[in-house]
């Protein structure tokens, strides 16, 4: 298990080099952020000083090195835009991503495996063709219509839903968030199930789709032939067959959600990590893209590592360490 | 010992699938008394395991039980609802299945696996539930079952794996147990240690035993009577060592000339003709006639069931009634 750990530890590092040399080439392909934060105005005395300010007069492998530097001691940089620490501006719209991500994921698990185990149960059944019906429209649409056919429905016909922001916020670890309270929790309604229906779509499917594998298996019938009950032999002997797969999804879509929520937190002008990376791509405000993409990585590394912890919960013949 | 655990009479277990019907199973009788085994003896697909499954209930559709009785100790499984038939299964009537890699769930452990079984058709507490898994584990000859029961299937090899299958079983000390090809995925001396197993348990718990197989020469040494089904129906039953030495049936004289023996040896073995016929839409009369040395034109009618010699069944019009060599 340590050897294990230290393993991963030591490719995560390499994963995370490799990105910044990938990130750091890529901003600096995308355009000259000069020519956009500087006033036309300027003369050319005022230009070079700003250059030099933002460290932009250092050749491309310094300006890399100096990153690096800073990166290993927590610093990624400041905003070109907000002259703040690159860190402390995502830190700040992180919450606000999470939360929504997070309950996207649980919408997807708590509404796709049901409406899955339904449909791979009872295939033949109107219901269960019209679930799978339904989430061939759930993968296919894309999100940034059906978040305006929310608004336009729940928002502005209806009007039983906010359509922007975050609403009011509790504190909690001092961080504010919209879950903690009715009204935030009705603003995060709508977009939460707009991140969310295409995974409920892929739950729902996957979910299905290891019922109906795992329905004709021998192990099935033997635990019928020991007279178990169908809800046992369903949500016990079934169920823990599938998650293997789910939560190899999930894992990922989580990650997925977080760094791409782009679209649904434009739609309904959510605060989020999204938003600002959106605003600082826009703006060439690098500092801010490349901590961004770098979080992005650390999250996925961790999400991947913890998928892999909870395969030895799940499946019993996965085990992390190579026996001698 | 004429009281019967098992009655089987006129079953039919039919498949409806698009392409037509599917006579699995195709009106056979026969019964187990007490304590006795039956050899359940077939090719391939000639219905032995869906006449299992049918015995417990347990014919998925398209299949479906579409006339005869199952009388288990007097009372007409085909009559009751899943329910009762839940209350039996496992626990009065078990199975225990051909492949014992496939048959425990991987993911849960022995303990759990055995423990549901005895909770599913006794109120006891987990404890107590844990102390008869490990005797059973125990019986069938599990070493330190108390340790065993903590592992996961995949922690067992084939043999051990079909002996907690057996265990299973066993939990409910059933009146029936239905074996369909318990042994075919294990290597021979496994087998044998298996065999000699089963064998001493049904005759100290007093279980009745349907063993399914391809093999004779496992029904030779286990059973006490031999039912030979082919293409859904039973064409011949009689006492084991009867039969096995005066085939009346041309199927089961051309099976038992099939095996190999030692006194044939560099001999080619000899094989029936042909295969066996689609079960899909079969045309009337003695499925087996397309590939019998004896058939003739009476053969397209459907063969009644007679009574040739004392305890004997037959479904042929042209038995081989002279002595074999």
């Amino acid at each position: 298990m340590t050897t294990w750990m230290l393993r991963r530890l030591i490719q995560a590092v390499f994963v995370m080099l490799a990105m910044t040399v990938i990130v750091f080439i890529g901003v600096n392909v995308i355009g000259d952020p000069v020519e956009i934060l500087i006033s036309p105005e300027a003369d050319q005395a005022e230009r070079a000083r700003a250059v030099i300010a933002l460290g932009l007069d250092k050749p491309l492998w310094e300006q890399y090195w100096r990153f690096l530097l800073g990166a290993v001691q927590g610093d990624l940089g400041r905003s070109f835009v907000f002259n703040e620490p690159a860190l402390k501006l995502i830190a700040q719209r992180m919450p606000a991503t999470l939360e929504l991500a997070l309950t996207a994921v649980l919408m997807s698990v708590v509404i796709g495996i049901p409406l899955g185990l339904y449909a791979g149960l009872k295939p033949d059944s109107i219901g269960g063709r019209l679930v799978m019906g339904a989430s061939i429209l759930g993968f296919s649409l894309p999100s940034f219509w059906i978040g305006l056919m929310l608004i336009m429905v729940f928002a502005v016909q209806l009007g039983w839903l906010p359509s922007t922001g975050r609403g009011q916020t509790a504190e909690l670890f001092g961080v504010q968030w919209s879950f903690l309270t009715r009204d935030g929790l009705a603003h995060m309604a709508m977009p939460a199930f707009n991140l969310a229906l295409g995974n409920i779509a892929l739950v729902l499917r996957l979910t299905r789709a290891g019922v109906r594998e795992n329905l004709p298996m021998d192990y099935v019938k033997f635990a019928r032939a020991k007279g178990l009950s169908p809800n046992r032999v369903v949500f016990v002997h079934v169920l823990k067959n599938i998650l293997i797969p789910i939560v190899t999804v999930v894992g990922l879509e989580i990650g997925g959600l977080i760094a791409f929520a782009v679209v649904t937190e434009s739609v309904f002008a959510w605060p989020g990590m999204g938003k600002l990376i959106i605003d600082s791509i826009n703006v060439l405000d690098r500092p801010v893209i490349v901590a961004y993409l770098m979080m992005i990585v650390v999250l996925f590394i961790v999400i991947n590592l913890l998928v892999d912890l909870l395969y030895t919960v799940l499946d019993p013949r996965v085990r992390l360490e190579t026996r001698e | 010992m004429s009281e019967l655990t098992l009655d089987v009479q006129g079953l039919s277990t039919h498949f409806f699938t698009r392409a037509g019907v599917v006579r699995a199973v195709d009106d056979i009788s026969f019964s187990v008394p007490r304590g006795r085994v039956l050899g359940l003896v077939g090719e391939s697909g000639s219905g032995k395991s869906v006449t299992g499954f049918s015995v417990i209930g347990l014919v998925d559709p398209p299949g479906r039980i579409t006339a005869g009785k199952i009388l288990f100790q007097g009372r007409d499984l085909t009559k009751l609802d899943e329910r009762d038939l839940r209350d039996l299964r496992g626990n009065r009537i078990a199975m225990i299945f051909q492949d014992p890699m496939m048959t425990l769930n991987p993911v849960l452990r022995i303990d759990t696996q055995m423990i549901e079984t005895v909770l599913a058709h006794d109120s006891v507490s987990r404890s107590s539930a844990r102390e008869r898994a490990r005797d059973a584990l125990g019986m069938v000859g599990i070493p330190s079952p108390e340790e065993r029961l903590n592992a996961y299937p995949h922690q067992f090899s084939g043999g051990m794996r079909q002996r907690v299958a057996i265990a299973i079983a066993l939990l409910h000390r059933p009146d029936l147990i239905i074996a369909d090809e318990p042994t075919t995925a294990l290597d021979v001396t496994i087998q044998a240690q298996i065999l000699a197993e089963v064998q001493k348990l049904a005759r100290e718990v007093g279980t009745a035993l349907i063993w399914i197989t391809h093999d004779l020469s496992v029904i030779a040494g286990l059973a006490d009577d031999i039912a030979v089904m082919y293409a859904g129906r039973i064409v011949e039953t009689g006492r084991v060592e009867e039969v096995l030495d005066r085939p009346l049936h041309p199927y089961t004289h051309g099976l038992i000339g099939s095996v190999p023996s030692r006194n044939a040896r560099g001999q080619r073995l000899r094989q029936i003709p042909g295969m066996t016929p689609s079960l899909l839409n079969l045309p009337p009369g003695c499925a087996f006639r397309s590939r019998c040395p004896r058939a003739d034109a009476a053969c397209e009618q459907d063969p009644p069931d007679s009574h040739p010699l004392e305890g004997r069944t037959l479904r042929c019009f042209h038995p081989q009634l002279e002595m074999v060599a």
